[in-house]
């Protein structure tokens, strides 16, 4: 079904794409002013199911990589993605049909949709995460096999450099690079596939999910918090506020500790959530709660607004909710990728269904 | 007749205006409380005359005024008295895809703006340029909107890195239009384009507010044969001289709170507390770091519009003495309703028929005041005993909460209540380890602006070199301490108060955002630099 992203859906997308960055991806307010920008200058962009369009059409996957520092500073030009397609079907030889977040989670679920209004561009319902990662390679695509190469980037000035690589790695290092070199973000492409491969490769219906995620929340006739849990289906680890969060960076991430105490009904109990730019585990005594890939995110208890990793504080008062990630993330592969080992840490990945779902 | 040596601290609020005289032992020596008045001129000349009329002020004693006010605030909110403007933008080809203003409410737009552009130029974070300054496009916008413009504002992408292109697009302003109002976003927000731009958009809206203000004072000095040495207190409850203020009124927006924060400290002589300020119609809680209070980490919001300017970190409740308290014992409401100046004839204790809070305090023996003993007035007091103690205790859970909420840890700290409704305040509250209530807690603000000091703040990028991270520290230190001595801090006296490090995630090369803020006491001012002072103060001020 096509959907119109006007400016009411672009708020509760908003919304949602903070709750899906579990924690990272970065603050979507800058995203959010941009694609309603777009939405006024050139109309409002189309949401397609990968259903509706032809196998063998092509999808460009697209977002910014770089230093949210960098990102709130230096906003984009806006001409990216159209620079990015003109290379990407220049490369390919054929017509880019529509465009698709390779990160639903934080600002990037949102980037995409600005290039698509001023191109006039559908935007397909899915992504490559169904969440935020911190790296290029963790994305659905990877995992289905299909290759990040020929990848694109570029900058608001119009400087642009194709990647030919021979590994996701190798994709993460070289692009990591250059956009140090760009002035510490940029924009690109990569994992370029057909509609029929992304129906197999993506997290589908994310969009719409987020949109759905942002829309119960404003809608919400009780609290906005029991709401979001109703609207991805998710278990609420604990209500309490922050009484603790230490910080320390390691090798260009910014890896952490949160401590949540119980108030009201949870009174008593203790959660520890441990950073790393996305909230990776809950632990309650030792006893893990949730963890990677599946998603934690922190909101605020009265608004159900996502709190993202730089911006916990003490004293807020928070519900820490967890909620399953896309089935792929769960296959031997995904857990390889993204799961607790990848992260460092030394236990195997349960489902959030079975470790929240048991105590809850 | 002994020279000038006294301060005179004033603090106009937004239901008194309070003044205080301070000698050279830091003794307050007179003080006085007025109500305000819809236009600011009033206000600050009834508390100045009051407080300079009381015996022992020694009205010719006085050398320096301080000044703290949150009248600008309301300009904003009420658009009212701003003044237009002209958007400069340097960051092309980046940053189109937000303009300028992009979201703010229409009418603001319409009050504040004579129109936007964005020009090539700006810088990266690495201190490079973006792009070269089209400085031929910034003549072309002057020359298109100048004539209509009261003030520039003007903000680089990456600024706080270097100020170098903004500084460049000033010279040409000044070439163009000669001395014009403008406002350099470096000067006034750090890093967050959006945000320091609209920052420095309203500093330029200001201007006008600012100077209003200024003259005010100096009306109200001058009927009294005074010429003073001026200063405005600024967000961060340090001083800025009259010419900053009136180049950057943005600044002191957020100095009544300020003030409040430093005046608890120096009545105590505590550096690190929590501290309630009660008002008649809301209490700000906020926490006293270093002598200093502890500013928000994240933006500001102004009449709807984003900033990320210095603001000190408070938490506001709607909880004052003049607090309505109703409904019945079994189901009590507090405020937001308050009966505000209006106290001293609609609350019981002073013979009127409204409950509130302050006649809580008063019948849970917490305060003796007003003129009509509880039980004895028109209002039937039989009732109103359990609803007032019911209204009572849970004034008590809103102030725990809300003092909660502004701690940054979970240990117990002390607190010190100021303001003329801290008389609510109990004497032990939950998370509080001692409550502190000092002399003259009713005049806090007035004392805070008074003995404001000094300082100098360096906020930008470092990128770590040869020496690591702590050749940066010394780097931005050093910088700090050089720009408050040049605000007038006595040199000797300038220590660092704050020092933050936010590293840059998802970067392969290192660089670490410092911010860090130096401060110290007013230096001494020689008289032919105390002359030439005013004789700037006055050209400045159109005097």
């Amino acid at each position: 079904m096509k959907r119109l992203l006007d400016p009411d859906s672009l708020r509760a997308l908003a919304r949602g794409c903070a709750v899906l960055g579990a924690g990272g991806g970065g603050d979507p307010y800058l995203g959010l002013l941009q694609a309603l920008q777009a939405a006024e200058d050139f109309g409002p962009a189309v949401l397609v199911d990968l259903d509706e369009l032809p196998g063998d059409s092509l999808i460009m996957p697209c977002g910014g990589i770089g230093a949210p520092t960098v990102s709130v500073e230096k906003i984009e030009n806006g001409d990216e993605g159209a620079r990015l397609r003109e290379h990407l079907e220049f490369l390919t030889g054929r017509r880019v049909a529509a465009l698709m977040a390779a990160e639903i989670g934080g600002s990037n679920g949102l980037l995409p949709i600005t290039w698509a209004a001023r191109m006039g561009l559908p935007v397909a319902d899915a992504d490559g995460m169904g969440r935020a990662f911190p790296e290029v390679p963790q994305v659905t695509m990877h995992l289905a096999g299909i290759s990040p190469s020929p990848a694109v980037m570029t900058d608001e000035r119009g400087n642009l450099v194709i990647f030919q690589t021979i590994s996701g790695q190798w994709m993460e290092r070289l692009e990591r690079a250059a956009a140090v070199e760009f002035g510490g973000a940029a924009s690109s492409t990569e994992f370029t596939l057909t509609a029929a491969q992304a129906r197999g490769a993506t997290v589908r219906g994310s969009v719409s999910l987020a949109i759905r995620i942002g829309e119960a929340v404003t809608g919400a006739e009780g609290s906005p918090v029991d709401a979001l849990v109703a609207a991805v289906g998710g278990f609420r680890l604990i209500t309490g506020k922050i009484l603790d969060v230490e910080r320390r960076t390691t090798s260009g991430f910014a890896r952490g500790s949160v401590i949540v105490e119980g108030l009201g009904p949870d009174a008593g109990r203790l959660i520890r959530l441990e950073l790393q730019n996305e909230n990776l585990v809950a632990l309650e005594r030792g006893r893990v709660l949730a963890s990677v890939p599946d998603l934690i995110s922190v909101l605020d208890s009265e608004t159900a607004d996502a709190i993202v990793t730089e911006r916990i504080a003490y004293g807020q008062r928070v519900t820490v909710i967890a909620f399953a990630c896309d089935p792929v993330w769960r296959t031997e592969k995904g857990i390889m990728i993204a799961g607790p080992r990848a992260f460092g840490y030394d236990f195997d990945y349960l489902p959030v269904e079975e470790l929240a779902g048991a105590s809850a | 007749m002994p020279a000038p040596d006294c301060r005179l601290g004033v603090d106009v609020g937004g239901t008194n205006t309070d003044a205080v005289i301070m000698d050279t032992a830091d003794r307050v020596i007179a003080k006085a409380k007025v109500p305000g008045t819809p236009d600011i001129t009033g206000g600050i000349v009834a508390a100045v005359g009051a407080v300079l009329g009381a015996p022992g002020a020694g009205a010719g004693r006085i050398s320096h005024v301080m000044l703290g006010t949150t009248h600008a605030t309301n300009a904003v909110l009420e658009r009212r008295n701003l003044r237009r403007v002209a958007v400069l933008r340097i960051g092309g080809p980046a940053t189109y895809s937000i303009r300028p203003m992009f979201g703010w409410p229409p009418d603001l737009v319409a009050a504040v703006s004579v129109g936007a552009t964005i020009v090539d130029g700006g810088i990266e974070f690495d201190g490079q340029d973006l792009s070269p300054l089209d400085t031929d496009a910034i003549a072309r916008f002057l020359g298109r909107v100048g004539g209509a413009a009261d003030g520039i504002a003007i903000t680089s992408v990456f600024a706080p890195v270097s100020p170098r292109h903004e500084l460049m697009a000033a010279e040409i302003v000044k070439r163009e239009l000669g001395d014009v109002h403008v406002s350099l976003s470096h000067e006034i927000g750090s890093i967050g384009l959006l945000e320091r731009e609209n920052a420095t958009i309203l500093n330029g809206a200001l201007a006008g507010v600012a100077r209003d203000v200024a003259s005010a004072m100096r009306d109200a000095l001058a009927a009294h044969g005074l010429r003073p040495v001026t200063f405005f207190a600024q967000n961060d409850g340090t001083l800025m001289s009259l010419d900053q203020a009136l180049r950057y009124p943005v600044l002191t927006i957020g100095s009544g709170p300020a003030n409040s924060v430093r005046g608890a400290a120096f009545l105590t002589g505590i550096s690190d507390s929590l501290v309630a300020d009660v008002g008649g119609t809301s209490t700000d809680l906020g926490v006293l770091a270093n002598g200093f209070p502890r500013e928000s980490s994240q933006g500001v919001e102004i009449g709807g519009i984003r900033t990320n300017f210095r603001m000190p970190d408070l938490v506001t409740i709607a909880l004052g003495g003049g607090t309505v308290v109703s409904g019945d014992p079994g189901d009590v409401r507090i405020g937001p309703r308050s009966v505000g100046y209006r106290l001293e004839r609609e609350a019981l204790v002073f013979g009127g028929t409204t409950p509130t809070l302050t006649d809580s305090a008063v019948a849970a023996g917490r305060a003796s005041l007003g003129t009509v003993p509880l039980g004895k007035g028109p209002a039937s007091a039989g009732g109103h005993r359990a609803l007032l103690s019911g209204a009572l205790a849970k004034a008590d859970v809103m102030l725990a909460e809300a003092i909660d909420r502004v701690k940054t840890s979970r240990d117990d700290r002390p607190l010190i209540a100021v303001g003329g409704g801290s008389i609510l305040v109990p004497d032990r509250l939950p998370g509080v380890s001692e409550i502190i209530r000092p002399e003259h807690f009713d005049a806090a603000n007035a004392v805070g602006a008074a003995i404001a000091s000094v300082s100098g703040q360096v906020d930008r990028i470092f990128h770590l070199g040869p020496g690591g991270r702590q050749a940066a520290l010394d780097e931005a230190r050093d910088e700090a301490r050089e720009r408050a001595v040049a605000a007038g801090a006595d040199p000797a006296a300038v220590h660092i108060i704050e020092i933050e490090e936010i590293p840059l995630a998802y970067l392969t090369s290192p660089a670490v955002r410092i911010r860090v803020k130096a401060a110290g006491a007013l230096g001494g001012v020689p008289d032919h630099h105390l002359q030439a002072r005013l004789a700037q103060q006055a050209r400045l001020a159109g005097i």
